[in-house]
């Protein structure tokens, strides 16, 4: 079906799935440590993101996807007043880290859907293949 | 292209194939920011392809970026309702042509062995 060398529809899929997994990780994370807190403002966690980028194939036109970087949010953590916390400074603050939980549920959603997806349009395409192959 | 023996279907096959590839790098890029989803005109593939072109020349002439219905803030054109549905007639379209190179098969090998 492709060249070899080149890169196939299986490769396509694989680094597609990877990068997914990669925002799904990224979410796993942002989840874990909601409303996790800090003694200073630089220590709270800081939500992190994956930033996707196409990565196209000119021997076969095929386009993937992979991650370009892993953003760091730029929200500012949420000074909380809680003079009981262990954790609290001089003035009785603690930082809890910005991540906003429903938004961290939508992206897993949407990663795993498209996950899925991927994991649709590959096992089509083997079918097509195997097919093909059979073909006498 | 044996144009002979197997009609079209050769040539449809090889387009066909090229267009699943092209699909699937469109839902592979459906989070992909500026992404521009892609696809091949068929009807003009196949016929820049019956007229002489090879595969690369057919196909590359007749790809064209989609037209979304609504554009998206990120400048990504893949939608992925259309971007299915459009995978789904393709593989339909793709087992078809095989079904028919299948039978031609049939057909040769039975007239060979003289049935």
């Amino acid at each position: 079906m492709t060249m070899p060398g080149s890169m196939s529809l299986f490769e396509l899929g694989q680094r597609a799935m990877s990068a997914q997994m990669v925002r799904m990780n990224a979410a796993a994370s942002n989840l874990a440590n909601a409303g996790s807190v800090s003694a200073s403002e630089d220590g709270a966690y800081k939500p992190v993101r994956a930033v996707f980028a196409q990565e196209l194939d000119n021997a076969t036109g095929l386009s993937s996807v992979r991650v370009e970087r892993v953003m760091t949010s730029e929200a500012a953590p949420v000074r909380q007043h809680d003079p009981d916390h262990p954790l609290a400074d001089e003035n009785g603050d603690v930082w809890v880290s910005p991540v906003d939980e429903n938004e961290e549920m939508v992206e897993m959603l949407e990663a795993s859907r498209q996950y899925r997806n991927m994991v649709d349009a590959l096992s089509t395409a083997k079918q097509l293949m195997l097919e093909t192959m059979r073909m006498k | 292209m044996s144009e002979g023996l197997f009609g079209l279907h050769g040539a449809a096959l090889e387009i066909r194939s090229q267009r699943l590839g092209l699909l699937s790098s469109n839902i592979a890029n459906a989070a992909t920011p500026g992404y521009k989803a892609r696809d091949i005109d068929f009807a003009a593939a196949l016929d820049a392809r019956l007229n002489g072109a090879d595969e690369d020349r057919a196909v590359s002439s007749a790809t064209r970026y989609r037209v979304p219905v609504m554009s998206s803030l990120d400048g990504n054109t893949v939608e992925i309702g259309t971007e299915q549905a459009a995978f789904a007639e393709n593989a339909v379209a793709y087992t078809a042509t095989l079904s028919f190179l299948r039978g031609r098969v049939e057909t040769v090998t039975r007239a060979i062995r003289g049935e």
